[in-house]
C-alpha cells in the first residue's frame, strides 16, 4: 500500500426493492484527507454514508473504515467514526451541555472528563452562551454546529458529514465551512456529501460525483471543473482578466472562466465580446446567466464572495 | 451496564423536562381512584369494603398505564435522527431498551407510591407487615417490568408515536378483564376463564392478598410464573424487532 487509506470501498451495491441505489461502488479515501461525495438528490450519497458508518448493510461488495471491515468488524470503527446526518442527532429537551455530556459519558469518559470536553466544545462551536439552554430553543446554525460538536465528543479518528450544510441559510453555511475546515486542519480524515459544487470546491481536496448509484467522474476540484469547462490556456485567459481589472465579478483561474455584469441583452454582450477579445482568438465560449440569488444576498449582505 | 445508566439518566431527565406530561402521568392514577372508589363504587356490592377491594385492582391499573407509555418513548426515540448517533457510537440497543425500562421503573414506584398515599388518605387500611407490604411491591415492579418491556417492543414494531400510544388502550383491557375492579365471578361465563388465568388477576390477587393480609395460595407462584415468562418473551421480542428495524 503507498498511502495510508482511512475508506476503502470496493464493489459496493445496494437495492431497495427494484431499486438499485449503489451499483458497484468504488471509493479510495486517503487519511487525513477531506473527500466530498457530490451528486443530486436520490444519487445514493446517504445511502453510501451509511453503509460506510456501518448503519445499513450492502447487499454486496466490501467496504473498510479506519482500517476495519464494516460489517465483521463493526464495533471497532464506531469507536473510530463520528456521523452527522442530515436531521440533528440531538434530544430537544435536554441543554447543550447535557447533550454533550451524555455523549462523552457514552463515548466512556469519566465524569469529569466528559463536563471538561462538553466544555471546550461549546467554547470551539461559540456555543458557550447557549449551553445551559434547551436545544428546542436554538436556531438551526446552532443546532447543526451542537449536533457536529457532539459527533466530536470521542475524537472520532474519521467523520461523516451528510449534507452538512443543507437547509441552512447563508451565513450559517459559511459558519459551518469555516468549522469544516478546522477539522480537517486538525488532521481528521472528512468523509463529506454535497449537493453543491461550490460546497465541494471549498472543502475537499477530492471529489467524486455520485449519479444513480455510480460515480461519474472523481478528481480534484480544478480537474473536475477542466472537464467540465472549456479547454482554453492559461494565458489567453490571464490576458482577458487584465482587460476587466475590478469590473469582473467572478475570476476562475481553474475553470478558465471571467464573470462580467451585463444586463443580457445582445448589444452589450456583442461590445463586452469584443472589449474583452477584439482579436476574436481569445475567448472559446460563453454563456449568459442571470445572478443567483446567492450573489444578490452577498451583495446585499455585504458579505465576501469567494 | 454503564451505557444503560446513561440511557436511564437520559430518560429520566427527559421525563421532568415535560411537567405536562409528568403531571399528567402522577396525576391520572389518582383520577382514576377516585371514579372506582366514589363514582363507580357505589354501585358495587361485593360483601367488603369496595375501597379495600379496588385499591390494589388501581395500583395495577397504573401500573400498565405507566409502563404503557415506554412503547410511546421508545418509538419516539426510533423515528428520531439521535438512534443512528447512538448506533453509530456503538450503544447496544439493550442498554437504550434498559434505559427507557428502568426510568418507566422509576416513575411508576414515585406514582404507585403517590396513589397508596391518596389511598390511605381516603381511608384505606392496609394492616400488612412491613414484608408484606415490600413484597406487594416489589410483585407490582416486576409487573411494571414485565409490562415495559412489552411496551417496547410494541413502541419498535409500530411506526409512529400515536400508533404506540395505542399500546395503552390495548393492555388497559387485560385490567379491566380481570378480578382488578370486579370479582372475577361476576363476569359473563365466557370471559371467565381468560380473566382468571390471563396475568392480570394472579398479580392482583396476590398484591390484594399481601395487603389484606390473606393467603395469597397459587396466585403469587402464578404471577411470578406470568411475569417472568411475559419478561422473557418481551425482551427476546424487542431485541428481535430492535434488529430488524436497524437492519
Amino acid at each position: 500500500m503507498t498511502e495510508e487509506l482511512a475508506i476503502l470501498a470496493s464493489g459496493l451495491v445496494k437495492a431497495y426493492g427494484d431499486a438499485r441505489v449503489l451499483d458497484s461502488l468504488d471509493l479510495r479515501v486517503p487519511c487525513g484527507s477531506v473527500f466530498a461525495l457530490l451528486g443530486p438528490n436520490g444519487a445514493g450519497k446517504t445511502t453510501t454514508v451509511r453503509i460506510l458508518a456501518t448503519l445499513s448493510r450492502a447487499d454486496a461488495g466490501q467496504a473498510r473504515v479506519a482500517g476495519f471491515d464494516v460489517v465483521r468488524d463493526r464495533h471497532r470503527v464506531r469507536r473510530s467514526i463520528s456521523l452527522t446526518g442530515q436531521f440533528a442527532a440531538l434530544d430537544e429537551a435536554q441543554t447543550g451541555e447535557e447533550n454533550l455530556r451524555m455523549m462523552g459519558a457514552l463515548a466512556r469518559l469519566p465524569r469529569t472528563a466528559a463536563r471538561r470536553r462538553a466544555l471546550e466544545l461549546l467554547e470551539q462551536f461559540d456555543l458557550t452562551a447557549a449551553g445551559r439552554r434547551r436545544v428546542s430553543t436554538y436556531s438551526g446554525g446552532m443546532r447543526r454546529r451542537l449536533d457536529l460538536a457532539a459527533s466530536l465528543v470521542g475524537r472520532p479518528s474519521v467523520i461523516f458529514l451528510d449534507e452538512p450544510s443543507t437547509g441552512l441559510d447563508l451565513p450559517s453555511r459559511q459558519t459551518m465551512w469555516e468549522v469544516i475546515a478546522g477539522l480537517a486542519a486538525s488532521g481528521v480524515t472528512v468523509f463529506l456529501t454535497t449537493q453543491y459544487l461550490e460546497e465541494a470546491d471549498r472543502l475537499a481536496g477530492q471529489i467524486a460525483v455520485l449519479n444513480g448509484g455510480r460515480l461519474v467522474a472523481q478528481g480534484t476540484a480544478a480537474e473536475l471543473k477542466r472537464r467540465i469547462g472549456t479547454r482554453g490556456n492559461g494565458t489567453a485567459w490571464s490576458q482577458v482578466v487584465s482587460r476587466f481589472g475590478d469590473r469582473a465579478v467572478h475570476v476562475d483561474q481553474a475553470s478558465l472562466t471571467v464573470g462580467l455584469p451585463t444586463d443580457g441583452s445582445a448589444a452589450p454582450v456583442r461590445a463586452l465580446l469584443d472589449e474583452a477579445d477584439p482579436d476574436r482568438s481569445l475567448i472559446a465560449s460563453f454563456a449568459v446567466r442571470e445572478a443567483t440569488l446567492d450573489d444578490v444576498f452577498l451583495t446585499l449582505t455585504g458579505a465576501t464572495h469567494v | 451496564m454503564s451505557d444503560a445508566l446513561t440511557m436511564t439518566a437520559r430518560s429520566l431527565r427527559l421525563a421532568t423536562r415535560s411537567p405536562d406530561a409528568l403531571l399528567t402521568a402522577l396525576l391520572l392514577p389518582v383520577m382514576l381512584m377516585v371514579v372506582f372508589v366514589y363514582l363507580f363504587g357505589g354501585a358495587v356490592r361485593i360483601g367488603t369494603s369496595y375501597l379495600s377491594y379496588v385499591v390494589p385492582g388501581v395500583l395495577l391499573l397504573c401500573a400498565v398505564i405507566g409502563a404503557a407509555s415506554t412503547a410511546v418513548t421508545v418509538c419516539q426515540d426510533m423515528t428520531g435522527g439521535i438512534i443512528d448517533r447512538f448506533r453509530s457510537m456503538d450503544v447496544p440497543g439493550t442498554a437504550i431498551l434498559a434505559g427507557h425500562v428502568s426510568a418507566s421503573l422509576l416513575r411508576n414506584l414515585a406514582s404507585t407510591l403517590l396513589v397508596i398515599a391518596v389511598a390511605f388518605g381516603i381511608g384505606f387500611r392496609s394492616h400488612a407487615t412491613p414484608a408484606r407490604f415490600a413484597a406487594a411491591l416489589a410483585v407490582l415492579l416486576l409487573f411494571v417490568i414485565a409490562v415495559s418491556w412489552l411496551a417496547a417492543a410494541f413502541g419498535l414494531l409500530v411506526s409512529s408515536a400515536e400508533a404506540a400510544g395505542g399500546a395503552m388502550f390495548f393492555l388497559m383491557f387485560f385490567s379491566y378483564a380481570s378480578s382488578a375492579f370486579v370479582p372475577v365471578r361476576t363476569l359473563p361465563w365466557w370471559l371467565r376463564g381468560f380473566a382468571a388465568n390471563q396475568p392480570a388477576t394472579p398479580v392482583t390477587e396476590t398484591i390484594r392478598g399481601l395487603l389484606l393480609r390473606q393467603p395469597v395460595g397459587a396466585h403469587l407462584g402464578m404471577a411470578l410464573a406470568w411475569c417472568a415468562g411475559l419478561l422473557a418473551v418481551s425482551v427476546a421480542a424487542s431485541t428481535w424487532a430492535f434488529r430488524r428495524r436497524t437492519a
